[in-house]
């Protein structure tokens, strides 16, 4: 190793070790005398919010308001989450239309009628408030557009580069971008749908690559809060929805015949074979939903989990244990993020490619 | 033992059976790409995929102990 490539290595080892401890800065937002939950702290961070919470300054928290967007039986009613003042235990009520509102575990509940204040049941459920839909800017939707202006940037510079150049080379943000664009053809489409129907889904497989990886990637800057968009399960719900009606779309005779009359084998177990094969329809984009929210929200689990550590055993003592393996998970979980994305890609195409599969003979 | 305990449980276990699968997927593509070194790039695409088949099983339990934990 050279003094050069051995000065990076240290360099970025230092960079990651200040973004962990940003991780850490946040959760001192604990006063002193009350006990440290982990748990709860961990699944604040990994849940959605109604507001983007950056740190705490004096116990004070530093947020940005995000709108607030209700569907209520009345119409639509539209105020900032900052009216609430980061109350997230139903006692601060807004009145908006002559209708109350109160956040709770950040949902939103409407109080009934003339009920003055939140009733709960003996597990914690309120009794006298109904949940109207919350069509909110919450923190994940907030962070999804942030990568999408992001991603817009970068292709439509990476675009306008190759306009202007005359010999067609990629110049700038084009030479970061074109080799992984050539991956995704090269290693993804062609293997996996065939050298001549693999063009019609190119568009469709770089969205979900770039979409997925930029949205991991921003799961990991400490700034963002960790905003853990692709560790949704409505977001990762969604993608593998595309996924499964282009299949379903897509899919030729072949592929029909494939689930319910499978060619090859006698009666008995074609029809044996059926019900299998319909639940396998239906079991794909199902895996593909659950292997990205649960790798992703894992990998932030475990970070939380390592930081939360010192402030569980309450001594610096511990400090550096836990700092060495949340860096140590933070380097893996960047490798992660190109693998889920790959992974998810890879199978998305591998599923269009079975759906447009010739009949062998 | 309470719910929760129990839901720890079932997770490691889970995270054995993956571990086994990963290993031997891994083991085996590590072999073949030793003996067909030509072979290298696709084997390594096809140990992949079936990796993430194995772990999908695996984080079926770490949800699923998720859930009841």
């Amino acid at each position: 190793m050279t003094l050069n490539t051995f000065r990076n290595v240290l360099f970025s080892a230092l960079f990651m070790v200040i973004s962990t401890m940003g991780f850490a800065n946040e959760d001192t937002e604990n006063p002193e005398n009350e006990k440290f939950d982990a748990k709860e702290m961990i699944l604040h961070h990994v849940k959605d919010a109604h507001e983007f919470h950056i740190m705490d300054i004096n116990d004070k928290p530093v947020s940005i308001p995000l709108p607030i967007i209700l569907y209520t039986d009345n119409g639509l009613v539209t105020f900032m989450s900052s009216e609430f003042h980061h109350d997230d235990s139903g006692q601060h009520i807004v009145e908006k239309n002559g209708m109350k509102f109160v956040k709770l575990h950040e949902k939103i509940y409407q109080l009934d009628g003339d009920a003055e204040a939140v009733a709960f049941d003996e597990e914690h459920h309120p009794t006298n408030a109904s949940k109207p839909y919350d069509l909110s800017i919450t923190r994940n939707v907030f962070m999804m557009w942030v990568s999408v202006f992001v991603l817009l940037l970068i292709f439509v510079t990476a675009a306008r580069s190759y306009r202007k150049s005359e010999d067609n080379m990629p110049k700038g943000v084009a030479g970061f971008i074109e080799p992984l664009v050539v991956f995704v053809r090269d290693e993804i489409a062609k293997p996996m749908i065939g050298e001549h129907r693999y063009k019609k889904y190119m568009p469709y497989l770089l969205t979900i690559f770039f979409f997925i990886w930029i949205n991991n990637i921003f799961g990991l800057i400490p700034i963002f809060n960790g905003a853990n968009v692709s560790g949704n399960i409505a977001f990762t719900f969604t993608l593998a929805l595309f996924t499964f009606i282009i299949t379903t779309l897509v899919g030729n005779k072949n592929y029909w015949k494939h689930i319910f009359w499978m060619p090859g084998v006698p009666v008995p177990m074609k029809i044996f074979l059926m019900p299998i094969e319909i639940i396998g329809m239906f079991v794909k984009p199902i895996s593909l939903m659950i292997r990205l929210f649960a790798n992703i929200t894992a990998g932030h689990v475990i970070i939380l989990a390592l930081m939360s550590l010192i402030f569980v055993f309450k001594s610096v003592a511990i400090a550096p244990v836990s700092i060495a393996f949340s860096l140590f998970i933070t380097v893996i979980e960047i490798i992660v993020t190109a693998i889920q994305a790959y992974i998810f890609t890879i199978l998305s195409a591998l599923y269009f490619g079975m759906a447009t599969e010739e009949e062998h003979h | 033992m309470t719910i929760t305990g129990i839901a720890a449980i079932g997770a490691g276990l889970a995270a054995i059976g993956a571990g086994v699968g990963i290993g031997r997927i891994g083991g085996s593509a590590m072999e073949a790409m030793a003996r067909q070194p030509e072979m290298h790039g696709k084997i390594q695409t096809s140990a992949l995929i079936l990796a993430a088949f194995v772990e999908a099983v695996a984080l079926f339990g770490v949800v699923v102990a998720f859930l009841q934990g």
